[in-house]
């Protein structure tokens, strides 16, 4: 961490010693940003395999535009929900290897707001952007102006789920020298509701049906995530700490 | 009542408590779950719609139910894991989750003999069969999981964790496959109404779900015991149970 940080932490709270939660939040936050800037190929890896994924299936299964149409949201998503998780290994294991994660686990404010301000630098590094290139990727698989669309609303909602609770099992296994296999097999079954839902949104939005229903209830399940992801993933970091 | 709760922290009071329920709950299981399936494959009435077919029910859905309330009931283990740190619990895990992973299996089998007459096909990416496959990953985590760590202590605690996690996900897992796509019938029992099968199909059911219920006790104690005695090998009590010539798992596991 910078001078900075500590520098601004005290004029903005000149009373006090330690910094309020709000001001450590944004502290970790900007830690981690400034670091995957500075780690450019952890940056693009997700992305490009985002990409390769995607353009897997028209060469592997189809590359007709009536299947693509009909599979793109599909495609789409779980290339989306693979990507986000290959890049879910290096959420902690840096820190983990380093001490830092030890210190975070030592400071005042509960570990929870910690790991929900690294959980929320993941998904802006990695969420985000996958959003950001779908339009282009839905557009190659013949997707309509109102499918993408829905498509992008889904992913906006849905990729910080992905990393919410795949932040639970990054947590569980950062200790471990194999964790990556394993964490797969954790994590997916818990992301099926959310690739569920999200695909079948688009679906839905195709078939001309009102989708803001759709839309309430993966809203609904990212605050569920939200509240009880960054709760597990503390109490996890604290027992994968405890082993090392 | 409390008392029995501390005394739950014993292992080798464990033992022998466990060791003396064993015998009864493998002989009313056998019992129980061989007079369900035999009247319920011989004596029960036909399905006016699936015919015989419909007889796999009988071992169907004791393994499903009981694929389902293993996992619940690890997910209660768990918690008292976390929150009271007792032994006993995280044992149970690791004793269950195998025998909860086979059931799973033998319901997704059973589930695919029973589909190819009356669906016309083994597998459909049927909602129920699906959160059963689900389940069953679930499990696999659990299990691979509490093998990945050297240290038992946080094995024990990281499962926990697992497991309740993935108990809250159950009932969103659950509706969202539902919503998806359905072709199963209804849950056959349930708690608040009153079955709509006659008492000849449903009693014999309830019989060989009991049973089923009672051999998952017996297994999962045995298991325990095991693991129980793997943990405590360096204590005297296991020395001295096996210079008595005790401990019968630990000879045919080769400990």
């Amino acid at each position: 961490m910078g001078q900075q940080e500590s520098m601004s932490v005290r004029v903005l709270d000149p009373v006090t010693t330690s910094p309020g939660l709000w001001q450590s939040m944004i502290a970790v936050l900007r830690r981690d940003l400034r670091l995957s800037v500075r780690q450019k190929q952890d940056l693009l890896n997700p992305l490009l395999f985002f990409v390769m994924v995607v353009a897997l299936f028209p060469l592997g299964v189809s590359p007709e535009s009536d299947f693509l149409r009909e599979a793109g949201a599909g495609i789409l998503w779980v290339g989306a929900l693979l990507a986000t998780l290959l890049s879910l290994d290096h959420l902690f294991r840096f820190d983990y290897e380093d001490g830092t994660l030890e210190q975070m686990a030592l400071q005042p404010q509960p570990l929870f707001v910690l790991v929900l301000a690294k959980t929320l630098a993941h998904w802006l590094v990695t969420g985000l952007p996958l959003v950001i290139l779908t339009p282009m990727l839905g557009m190659m698989l013949f997707l309509d102006g109102n499918s993408v669309a829905v498509l992008c609303l889904t992913l906006l909602i849905g990729t910080p789920v992905l990393s919410l609770i795949g932040s639970v099992g990054a947590a569980l296994t950062v200790g471990l020298r194999a964790g990556g296999v394993l964490l797969s097999l954790l994590v997916i079954p818990l992301y099926i509701p959310v690739l569920i839902f999200g695909t079948g949104t688009v679906m839905a939005a195709a078939g001309g049906s009102d989708v803001s229903g759709h839309l309430a209830l993966m809203a609904a399940i990212l605050v569920l995530a939200l509240v009880l992801a960054p709760l597990a993933a503390a109490v996890a970091l604290k027992i994968s700490l405890s082993a090392s | 009542m409390w008392q029995f709760f501390h005394k739950l922290g014993s292992p080798k009071w464990f033992y022998g408590i466990a060791g003396r329920f064993m015998p009864w709950l493998l002989g009313f299981g056998l019992l129980l779950a061989l007079a369900g399936i035999v009247w319920g494959l011989a004596f029960a009435p036909r399905d006016y719609l699936q015919g015989n077919s419909y007889r796999i029910i009988f071992i169907h859905v004791p393994t499903a139910f009981l694929a389902q309330s293993v996992y619940m009931m690890m997910a209660v283990a768990g918690v008292i894991t976390l929150v009271w740190k007792m032994k006993l619990a995280d044992v149970f895990v690791r004793a269950a989750a195998p025998v909860g992973a086979i059931l799973t299996v033998l319901a997704l089998f059973t589930g695919a003999v029973w589909g190819k007459p009356t669906w016309g096909t083994w597998w459909i990416w049927d909602a129920r069969l699906t959160s059963m496959l689900i389940l069953l990953f679930l499990y696999l985590g659990i299990i691979g999981l509490a093998h990945a760590y050297s240290d038992e202590k946080t094995a024990a605690r990281a499962v926990a964790v697992l497991a309740v996690v993935g108990v809250v996900n159950i009932p969103i897992i659950k509706y969202s496959v539902e919503w998806w796509n359905t072709l199963h019938q209804p849950a056959t029992f349930k708690l608040t109404e009153k079955p709509t099968m006659v008492p000849e199909m449903w009693v014999p059911l309830l019989l060989a779900v009991l049973g089923t219920y009672l051999l998952f006790g017996w297994a999962a104690l045995y298991r325990m015991q095991t693991e129980v005695l793997r943990r405590e090998r360096r204590t005297r009590w296991v020395k001295e149970l096996i210079a008595a010539g005790g401990g019968s798992q630990l000879k045919s596991r080769g400990a």
